[in-house]
């Protein structure tokens, strides 16, 4: 009767857990409640050695429960009305002083040898440079193989799309929009099963290959986490760090990781998403990519305001809003609506310049968007929200 | 100083205590001040819950339903500045006015105009920095409210930092003053204001946990000033202490926060080692099990606490000596806090144990403080530590020492104290109502963030990915539970004020007689041990 019962408490509390699970995920990489064991060799060497540290540390808990457990029993009052006088025992002291120094040197052996083997990054094949900013990711190939200017840069951007996770009361501080009643009774908007964690254009990098990563960022501190090849490292503006990563060649696939270091408001909207390849299909990919790098930016002319205004809504959307406000309100950054540099035609070019270069907070926009781009969002914000002063920007007003 | 007109009521002081809003705002009575530190940290953990709630309410479901992003780094940068500045280091410090005078048999504390300024310092410093959270919630235009997390990382808090920065700067120095003047008051009591015959090793273990706190205190909370100074001075005169353009570093910053930080991580639970060993002696009703190796452990572990700083950034990039050195000496604090435990279990080992409101938190303490401390041993390992590097593992882990560690030691004391300070019993069943809810619901709260931690949901993150889904549904149903169980503390401690409940007796617990608190009557009188006891 009670074993049954026992296993009825099991299987109900089971169910409450398993029934939560019901959010839509894929792919078996991921892992609910411990660390996954990743591809390379070193993330396994790291799994071995958590594994060992939890059970050390498990058996360690379990035994000071115990131990209290078992006293809190045996020697309750009622039990025994005189307690024991006894207060100190050197030998005893001694005891738990000198156990657990072996027991930490038991630890500190192997991860010793893992840290040594996890700093050697020497004879990489390929070097990338991985730079974070507020808030997404940019790879800049460097060296593979002979090639020692490959020149391959982009930029890698959150691709869960914005109505997945944004609501109208979160717009800004503590319900500032919106009433209640809007936000209940909706429902909860599906989500994609990579959400949060697709990008619009993954880290490639081929398999059975020594990567190295130099980690930098351009404005806050930032850190490069790619739990299945063990890395987690910084990226701090104006240093590069190094971290490395070999992926069997069995190992092909997509692995994806977090910014791991808070970097301001777009801190969980970062994800890292790695394509590992053959290595031939690698080869091909960095040559399409060298191909297009080398064919410079398309300056064609906008055919009219309103194909640069269509252009310029969506990138503000994704690129700015974030600081500016979705109604160019300001927020973070200043606002839009009816201001100075917005509307007076004699600011066009200072307008030009701040998302060229950047300006104090504001990043330089010239590095990841093409000159296009950054036309369509200054045409827009020249004429959205009121400001209609009919100014259209064209890309070679903006190329350098 | 002036001295004061010709005045020869030398004694009358010992009949009448001020009365009304000067009572509080002029005391320099310990007990007084001990008080008003209580109930401040106390409003303060009030509000950092409220804070945690926004937190918790918002990471329920994946997608932001709540709060903006923006917000939310808000939240989890003041709930961390306020629960660590603001509810258990004010907590430690009330606990040493009312207690260390009471303990060591000294009629006051040594610096009694300095204890009240220490003391009336903190409601100007909080509110300078909630000021900025109503204004970011409610004023126009949402100016933002320091959102760099409370360990304040440059570059992100001087060149992106929000205008209230500057605000958050004034604060800090604020809560630095008044732990360094606490401090110092603690120090000069201890070292002066010992009873005849009680020498050093006599001393409660809760003396002397604080007296070696306090050195911790004086000697890093000026780190942390200098932290701050030269924010201040990046941010508006132009240096670059912490900008690489410069010629500054931003992991320059790291190390002097945590050089401050670490040690500051002991100074919120070396006080609560000192009161679990008060109270585990008393229900065990048998002596500290050795009593010189807790000394001696208590002194190793501060003295450790300054070579330990950066394994709080092993992801910044070291050399490989740098790391293995800090990997190395962190895993050697876990031999001292090892002993303590094993200490404490000793204590209980063959004693007459009963289980009253003060022993259940502290054996609460024990054990989850053991876990807290253990996953502090994996985090240690610099190899494994880069993957639990700021990721919820580490919020488990530090809420594990802070809430089910310094927090519960905290009401275990109340619980001990009330009838000494109130002169009233607290409330049995909601003291029991306190505890069980809280004990469920901490681990419901705190354990499942070692599973999302290890699945690898980084923390400070508003919104995550799909996995981490189901448990954060549990963890904000434990968050809820626990903020609610707070209430019946709130209760509790509202009838001791009012005294109501059963009258207490000079030494309700039947502690042992050498413990000189329990000597005095209770409630304590305005003024005690005007003539010092003779310890033998």
């Amino acid at each position: 009767m009670q074993s049954k019962l026992f296993q009825r408490v099991l299987a109900t509390l089971t169910m409450l857990f398993v029934s939560t699970v019901a959010f839509a995920y894929e792919g078996a990489e991921r892992s609910h409640e411990n660390l996954r064991p990743g591809v390379t060799q070193i993330s396994q060497e790291v799994y071995d050695l958590h594994m060992m540290v939890l059970w050390i540390v498990t058996v360690i808990g379990l035994l000071v429960l115990g131990l209290i457990m078992y006293s809190a029993f045996a020697h309750r009052r009622s039990k025994r009305p005189e307690a024991s006088k006894f207060h100190e025992n050197l030998g005893l002291e001694l005891f738990w002083t000198i156990i657990p120094f072996i027991i930490l040197g038991f630890m500190a052996w192997p991860a010793t040898k893992v840290l040594i083997q996890m700093d050697d990054s020497a004879e990489a094949e390929l070097t990338v440079k991985v730079t974070g900013y507020r808030w997404n990711w940019s790879y800049e190939y460097l060296a593979y193989q002979d090639d020692n200017d490959v020149g391959v840069f982009y930029f890698s951007n959150l691709d869960t799309p914005k109505e997945q996770y944004e609501n109208p009361v979160s717009a800004a501080g503590l319900f500032p929009y919106g009433t209640a009643a809007d936000k209940f009774g909706k429902p909860a908007p599906e989500k994609d099963g990579d959400y949060m964690l697709a990008v619009d254009k993954p880290l490639v990098i081929p398999a059975g290959t020594k990567v190295r990563f130099l980690i930098t960022a351009d404005d806050v501190i930032h850190s490069f986490y790619v739990p299945d090849f063990g890395i987690k490292k910084d990226g701090i503006p104006g240093f590069i760090n190094e971290a490395w990563a070999i992926v069997p060649e069995d190992a092909t696939g997509t692995y994806h990781g977090q910014c791991t270091e808070l970097c301001g408001k777009g801190h969980a909207f970062m994800p890292i998403e790695v394509n590992v390849v053959a290595k031939a299909e690698f080869d091909q990919w960095i040559a399409d990519e060298k191909e297009k790098a080398a064919s410079g930016p398309d300056l064609t002319p906008f055919a009219s305001l309103d194909k640069a205004l269509e252009k310029g809504e969506g990138l503000y959307a994704s690129k700015c809003a974030i600081c500016h406000g979705a109604n160019g309100e300001g927020g973070i950054g200043p606002a839009f609506a009816g201001s100075d540099l917005a509307t007076n035609p004699e600011r066009i070019q200072e307008h030009i310049d701040i998302l060229n270069h950047g300006r104090n907070a504001m990043p330089a926009f010239s590095a990841q968007l093409s000159p296009a781009e950054i036309a369509a969002v200054i045409t827009w914000e020249r004429n959205a929200w009121g400001n209609d002063t009919g100014d259209l920007i064209q890309p070679a007003d903006v190329a350098e | 100083m002036s001295v004061t007109t010709a005045d020869t009521h030398h004694d009358d002081h010992h009949h009448h205590a001020p009365t009304g809003l000067k009572r509080w705002l002029f005391s320099t009575n310990h007990k007084d001040i001990g008080t008003l530190y209580l109930w401040f940290s106390f409003a303060m953990l009030l509000v950092g819950g409220l804070m945690a709630l926004v937190i918790r309410a918002e990471l329920m479901y994946p997608g932001m339903q709540v709060v903006d992003p923006e917000f939310f780094n808000q939240m989890t940068t003041v709930h961390g500045l306020v629960m660590v500045f603001g509810a258990i280091m004010p907590a430690t410090v009330g606990l040493a006015n009312w207690m260390i005078p009471l303990m060591i048999g000294a009629p006051d504390m040594a610096l009694p105009r300095m204890n009240n300024w220490s003391f009336w310092i903190l409601p100007f410093a909080f509110g300078i920095l909630i000021a900025a959270v109503l204004m970011s919630a409610f004023g126009e235009g949402n100016p933002s409210a320091p959102n760099f997390g409370w360990t304040f990382y440059a570059p992100l808090s001087t060149k992106y930092g929000p205008a209230s920065t500057d605000f958050f700067i004034l604060s800090v120095h604020m809560m630095g003053i008044s732990s360094i003047m606490g401090a110092i008051n603690v120090i000069v009591t201890v070292f002066n204001l010992r009873a005849p015959g009680m020498t050093l090793m006599k001393m409660p273990l809760f003396v002397w946990t604080w007296l070696i706190t306090a050195f911790l205190l004086v000697a890093v909370m000026p780190v942390l000033a200098g932290a701050v100074t030269m924010m201040l001075t990046d941010r508006n005169f132009g240096t670059t202490f912490f900008d690489a353009a410069g010629g500054g570093d931003p992991v320059m910053f790291q190390h002097i926060f945590w050089f401050f930080g670490h040690p500051e991580v002991y100074i919120m639970i070396l006080p609560a080692f000192g009161i679990v060993s008060s109270i585990i002696p008393t229900f065990s009703r048998k002596p500290l099990f050795g009593y010189a190796s807790m000394v001696y452990a208590t002194a190793s572990i501060a003295l450790l606490s300054f070579v330990v700083w950066a394994h709080h950034m092993f992801t910044v990039g070291m050399p490989l000596a740098g790391t293995l050195f800090f990997m190395y000496m962190t895993m050697l604090i876990s031999v001292p806090t090892g002993v303590k435990v094993f200490n404490w279990v000793a204590t209980m080992w063959r004693g007459s144990l009963t289980f009253e409101l003060p022993m259940k938190w502290s054996l609460a303490f024990v054990i989850l403080f053991t876990c807290g401390g253990l996953s502090g041993l994996m985090l240690a390992i610099t190899p494994v530590d880069f993957q639990y590097h700021d990721t919820y593992f580490v919020v488990a882990h530090f809420h594990y020492v802070l809430v089910s560690g310094a927090l519960f030691t905290l009401f275990a004391a109340a619980y001990y104290w009330l009838p000494k300070w109130s002169g009233v019993m607290p409330s049995k069943l909601l003291g029991e109502l306190h505890f069980w809810n809280s004990l469920l619901s901490v681990n419901l709260l705190f354990f499942p963030m070692h599973f999302v931690g290890l699945a690898g949901m980084p923390r400070r993150y508003a919104d995550y990915a799909l996995q981490f889904a189901d448990y954060n549904w549990w963890i904000s149903i434990g968050g809820f539970w626990f903020g609610l169980s707070q209430i019946f503390f709130l209760a509790v401690a509202v009838r001791c004020a009012m005294k109501k409940g059963e009258p207490a007796p000079a030494n309700p617990w039947d502690a042992p007689e050498e413990d000189l608190e329990w000597t005095v009557p209770s409630p304590a009188p305005f003024h005690t041990f005007d003539t010092p006891p003779v310890v033998k």
